[in-house]
This record gives structure tokens, sequence and C-alpha cells, in this order.
């Protein structure tokens, strides 16, 4: 039996080529980007071309790129970073209640140091109000996070939008966009959105973990959170990866290149999982937007009458892989902070399991999980049945 | 001689071995679930992680769970100095030498900003602390203590279980940044005495990207990263499955050579010394003893080493004349300037550091290219006595 692997969301397969890649720079190019002699030069120009094929994703100049240890690490440079470089213009922040955990753990980091945090509550579909962010902001709002796609429910927040009305109340205010889940493989352009900081991640598209970036726009001055060497500006010391940086410039290119047509193909995969269980008579709810208006690769959905770890065990146990809630806090008992805040109850939080996609998926492998949600429904938990069986 | 390529520069960092990269690519291709997912793809991921970290741990004479995974050896620096600093919520004295890594130097100036105390204890003319002025410099607010074990320019072995000794009786902790000294000198955190330590992989045949922080049990740290609970929150991040693994394989396997590696890299480096001693007006930098075993550091009077860099990079020789991470600068080196070199000796300084791989042929060649170079270059400069 093949693997059907539906937690893309959480990480992804690298492309083949993209591993190519990685093993013949591991091999040949090993020299450190900072010496000045041959070695140096050629993994210096690998760190160039990667620059160049990330930012192309962003349609933003490659200089303004940073290169991280992944979307962690890009998350907590800009709210960090940019919180203690402008803390003296002000010591308000805002930001959304359904950020990932490296987003959100940094706004109440600052919220101990004796920052202001706004956090902004979501509707049921997980957008926020824009009535109320112009309502939250003021003189003294230094920086706005937002979430593109929300990565447990795909809600998609209309980051343009939202870069208007920031700089329309205050054009001093730094507006921090996470694209961990959109980037390369949704349109992105932080520079129209009037975003002064864009992060991503390598292993989302396809690419390695353990790389990540933060695109920063030109004069967003941000306080390092490390120091050491001159690497990346000084502004994220260290040795780079180079072998991972190369991985990920691949995976952006291939990704980016793709683009409109794996976002087709896995927005259909999605539409026929989401359709194909409630045409088998299964009352699958949804968590989060409709299937045409979230994400292409990303449906939440609820089982009624089944606990999401007895429905994931038992499509793990065909092969079937899938996540309750996201992977970074799929170790923690707690119920995930953004099924609470589009106000989910007791049940459907509980029978939560996230589906999400990948290019490499097939139309095949959705039969085969919609036969199988189905089985286990019927053995387990009936209430999920609608029809008379 | 024949021309050869010579990479003389594993001070920078080193080519990955090739059993760390298969250890790696299962991890890139089939395996590449995330640690934290909780069906098998995930958990395979997860036992990947912990089997690397019970290797690392047993490589340095740790548990399992004194070990944690960091994207290199500045950010392990940075964790540990500025994670057991946050908890004294800026107050108290730390204490570290004036020829530590930027990583280690530079977080404690931001401490300093921050309105810690901060001694930079001077060195030696051979690069050595000294115990006295350590002694000296401890006072009841005393906190921390940050001292390389070797140092990356000149190679000079720190005594750092006789100072983690001395701090341990005290209550204070001890730091030391292991980065050059992992893979080539025995390093056990319990003989060492100390609390924290660094290392990174890509100085020890690893991949690049990836490096660890040991830290004592019952040892608690702030850590620099918020996000999700990996590496029981000290730092956050989905794991560089293929990096720890890839980072355990080089360390185990550097471990289990280390005997022959350090006579071997001994052997070369004493006659690579040997050689270039020979060459008029040169003098070794670091000591003639405590010194790791892969590194050469002298200094050619009259020349720019830049210019020697060049003209060995051209006859296939990499090598470096100071740490990489400031080789874009122009000041001179702040280790060779701690010894007390002067302006012209310390610009005029090479490093060549030898690592797995190297041979006697290597070393021979270096030698035959060096002379005429620093002969030609001498010529052309305006404070050579003609």
């Amino acid at each position: 039996m093949e693997e059907i692997y539906l937690d893309n969301s959480a990480t992804t397969r690298p492309y083949d080529d993209v591993i190519e890649l990685m093993g013949r720079v591991h091999r040949d190019t090993f020299g450190n980007p900072s010496s000045p002699h041959g070695r140096g030069l050629e993994a210096e120009r690998l760190l160039k071309e990667a620059r160049r094929a990330v930012a192309a994703v962003l349609g933003g100049a490659a200089d303004e790129l940073y290169f991280t240890s992944g979307g962690t690490e890009a998350n907590n440079l800009a709210v960090l970073g940019a919180a203690y470089r402008h803390r003296r213009r002000g010591s308000h922040l805002v930001t959304t209640s359904i950020e990932h955990p490296s987003v959100l753990n940094c706004y109440r980091r600052l919220e101990e140091e004796g920052f202001q945090v706004s956090y902004l509550p979501v509707d049921s579909d997980g957008y926020i109000s824009l009535e109320e962010l112009r309502n939250l902001m003021g003189k003294e709002t230094i920086l706005v996070s937002v979430i593109h796609v929300n990565n447990e429910i795909g809600t998609v927040q209309p980051v343009d939008q939202i870069g208007a009305l920031i700089k329309e109340r205050n054009p001093h205010t730094l507006y921090h966009v996470d694209g961990v889940q959109s980037f390369a493989k949704m349109p992105v352009n932080p520079r129209r959105w009037q975003a002064d900081l864009f992060s991503c991640s390598a292993h989302k598209i396809h690419g390695p973990k353990g790389v990540g970036a933060l695109w920063v726009k030109e004069n967003s001055l941000l306080q390092p959170l490390m120091r050491g060497g001159e690497q990346e500006g000084g502004l994220r010391p260290g040795t780079e990866n180079v072998a991972g940086i190369a991985g990920f410039g691949r995976a952006a290119g291939l990704t980016f290149e793709r683009q409109e047509r794996d976002a087709a193909h896995m927005h259909g995969l999605k539409q026929k999982l989401y359709w194909g269980l409630r045409e088998a008579g299964l009352k699958v709810e949804l968590n989060g937007p409709a299937p045409e208006h979230c994400a292409p690769h990303i449906i939440n959905l609820s089982f009624p009458g089944i606990k999401a770890e007895i429905l994931l065990h038992a499509l793990e146990n065909d092969l079937i892989y899938t996540s309750p809630g996201s992977a970074c806090h799929s170790r923690r008992p707690e119920p995930s902070h953004v099924l609470k805040a589009i106000g989910l109850g007791e049940e459907r939080l509980s029978g939560a399991l996230r589906f999400s996609f990948a290019a490499f998926n097939t139309a095949e492998e959705i039969d085969r999980v919609i036969g199988r949600c189905l089985e286990a429904v019927r053995a387990f938990g009936a209430g999920s049945l609608s029809g008379p069986f | 001689m024949e021309s050869r390529q010579v990479y003389m520069d594993h001070g920078a960092t080193t080519p990955l071995r090739e059993e760390a990269l298969e250890a790696m690519m299962p991890y890139l291709q089939d395996k590449y679930g995330n640690p934290s997912s909780i069906h098998s793809a995930g958990r395979e991921a997860r036992k990947a992680v912990d089997e690397a970290r019970e290797k690392v741990a047993r490589a340095l004479g740790a548990e399992p769970a004194e070990i944690f995974f960091t994207g290199g050896g500045t950010e392990s620096n940075n964790i540990a100095i500025r994670g057991a600093a946050r908890l004294k919520k800026g107050r108290g004295h730390l204490i570290t030498s004036a020829i530590e890594h930027h990583a280690v130097l530079d977080v404690c100036k931001d401490l300093e900003q921050d309105g810690f105390k901060v001694t930079v204890l001077p060195v030696d003319s051979h690069g050595l602390v000294e115990l006295r002025a350590l002694e000296q410099a401890l006072g009841p607010e005393t906190f921390l203590i940050s001292i390389m074990t070797a140092n990356n320019e000149v190679g000079t072995v720190e005594p750092i279980g006789e100072i983690g000794a001395l701090a341990r009786e005290r209550g204070i902790l001890v730091h030391t940044d292991a980065v050059q000294a992992v893979g080539q000198l025995p390093v056990d955190v319990k003989k060492l005495n100390v609390d924290f330590l660094t290392l990174s992989a890509h100085k020890f045949n690893g991949p690049k990207g990836i490096g660890a922080l040991y830290v004592r049990k019952g040892i608690a740290v702030s850590p620099v990263f918020r996000g999700g609970g990996q590496e029981r929150k000290l730092r956050p991040g989905t794991e560089n499955v293929a990096g720890i693994v890839g980072l355990a394989r080089a360390l185990e396997l550097a471990v289990a050579e280390l005997p022959q590696k350090t006579d071997h890299l001994t052997q070369l480096r004493d006659r690579l010394i040997a050689g270039l001693l020979r060459i008029d007006d040169v003098t070794l930098n670091g000591h003639p003893t405590l010194r790791l075993p892969g590194n050469v550091n002298v200094s050619f009077n009259y020349i720019e080493g830049e210019s020697l860099l060049l003209s060995l990079d051209l006859q296939g020789v990499a090598a470096s004349s100071g740490s990489a991470c400031t080789s874009g600068s122009l000041d001179p080196s702040h280790v060779l300037m701690a010894m007390g070199l002067d302006h012209q000796h310390a610009h005029g300084s090479l490093r060549l550091s030898l690592g797995r791989g190297n041979t006697v042929e290597d070393v021979d060649y270096v030698l035959s290219v060096i002379p005429p170079i620093v002969q030609r270059l001498r010529k052309m400069s305006a404070l050579y006595p003609q």
C-alpha cells in the first residue's frame, strides 16, 4: 500500500531536484562563504543565486532578503527585532489571535517585557475585522503582525487591504506578514501590500528543513537577536547553511514556476475531499472559510461523534497521514488556539482534523481517503453519519 | 613541484564527510516527516532526532537531556550567554576573554549596554587566559564565565578544566565555546567542569547550519527565540532532521578517530611550522605546545596577509588571515592584538588550518610555494629593508 501524505502544512517532501542539488553542494561546494579564497567564493555565488530565486518570488530585490534557520527564526527576528529597535517610538503592538506560536509567543514575551499588545479577534471563518484594526491603531502603534494564510484552517487574510489601512492610520507603523504557508504557493507581493517584513520557510515548499528567510523592506531597521560575524548584513550572524540555502532557492524557483497549475490542482483535491465526504454521507463540518475561499492546500474538518485522534490513527493504519491542528502543538494536549478563536465548541474542537495538500497528491489518493474515513466513522463514530446506514 | 589543490582552511569550515551525507540523505528523501507530527512519518523523524541526541551526549560525556540542537555555533553561544543573563534580569557580572569569537564577545558587549558588568580578561603573548587574572576578576555578583576551549585563530588551548573547577566551587556558571576543539581534542563536559558547551557540526566534517548546546542538568536558561515546543522550548522551530542526523554521525566518527587524527594532524602541523620558521622574519603566533593539532598561525614581517592569501589562492592553496567571519574587515585581528602583536605583525599573519584529508604532500607543496611568494611580496614592500 502506498503512503498518502496529507500533512503538507507541517512539512513537505523535498523535490528530487532539491535533494540532488543539496547532495552536490555538500560534496563539491563546502567552502565558507566568508572565506576570501576560491572555495569561499564558490559558496558565496550559490548564496547569491538562491537569494535571487527567493527574492523573485517576492517581487523584491535580493539584497533585502536575510536567510535564517527557518520560519520560526524569521518570525522572531521580525517581531522582536522590530519591537526592540523601535521601542522609543511607542510601545503598542497589534497582532491576531490566530498567529503561529512563533509569532504569538514573541508577542507574549514582549507583553511580559512591558509592551502593550492588542490581539485581534477573528470571526467564525478566521478573518480579522478591518474596522477593529482601524480602531485599535494609534500613534503609539509600532508594529502589526498578520498571518497571511493560517496554518490550521487556511484562512487568507486580505493582507493588501490591511497594509493600506495600517499605513493610512500610521505611516510609521511596521507591517509584518507571516507568509510561511503562502510563500511561493500563492501570489505574494509584500511590497505591493505595503508590508515591511515578510517571513517564509523552505520546508513548507518542498525545500529542506532548517532554512527560512526574512524579507525586509529597505530602511526598516531591525535589532539583531544574535551577535557574531558579519553574515547577512550582521542581522543574522553565523556561517551560512550553504547547501540548505541553495536547496531553498531551488525549491522556491520550482514552486513559483508551477504556482498556478499546482494551486488549481490542490484546490481541486480539496474540493473533491470535502464534497466527496459529504456525498458519501458524512456530516463533516468545515472549520474555517468555505473551500472556495481558503488557501488551496489546507482544509480543516470536524467529524462529529469521533475524536480526531481516533480518526487520525485509523487513517494512519492505512498509511494516510493527517494532523490534528498544527504539528507544532500536536504534542501538547490543549486544544488549538486557532480553533478556539473561531469559536468552536468542545465537540468540534476534539474532532478537528487538518488535511493539507501538495502538488504530489492525486485524485486516486483522495478517493482512498474518503473511503477510509467512511469506514472509520462507521466503526468508531456513527454520530457522523447522516444517512440511514 | 606539481601544482595541486590544497585546502588548509579547516578552521573556517570543513568538507562534509561522505558517511555523514549518507546518513542525512534518507531524511531529505523519504523520511521527511516533521518530528512534531504524531503520525508515523513524524515519529520516524522524532526517533532519528532522539538517536542523534543520544550519540552527541555519548560523545561529550553528557546525558541526552542535556543536549539541545541549534542552528549553529553562533546561535549556541548566543543562547547560552543571553539565556543565562536573561534570568539575572539585567544585573550581575560576567567574565569573558579578549580572544573570544565575536559570537561571544559581541554578546557580552550587548549585555554590558543592557546594564551588566563585563570583564574582558587579557591574555598573555601566547593567547593564554591567566588564571590569576580570572581569580582577581571574580566578585560576589559574578554569575557566568565564558572562555573558549581553543582559539579559532591561533589555536591556543585554554585551561577550561581548571577554570571550571574554580568556578564550580564558587557556584559560578561556565560556558565554553568548543567550536574549534570538538573533533580535534578530547572534549568531555564532566572533565571540563562546564555548565554550557557550544559545538558546530561544520567544523568537524558535518553539515553547515546545525550546532548543539550542552546545558548541564538543572541549569535554567531562557530561550532567545519563542515559538513551538521543540528542543524543550529552548530552541523552537521545526527540527533540521537531516542536519541533526549528519551532526551526530560526523561527531561519532570524529570522536572514534580522534587519537589517530590528533597524531596525524600534529605531525603535519609541526612539519609545517618548522618549514615556515625557516623563512626569514617569520614568527609563530600562539602557544608552542598548548595548541590545536591542526592550527598553524604565523606572521610574515613586511607583507600583508591578504596579498599572501591571494597569491596562495592562485597556487591552489586555500588559507585564511584570521577567522573567516571577520575577513571582510580591514581591522587587524582582535586576537593577535590582544596577544600584544603590533599592527604590522598582525596584518602579516597567515592561518593554515589542517584537517582530515590533508597529507604530507600538501604540507610540502605549501612549503614549496610560500617562500617565492613571500620573497616577491617583500620586494614590492616599502617596509622591507632591501
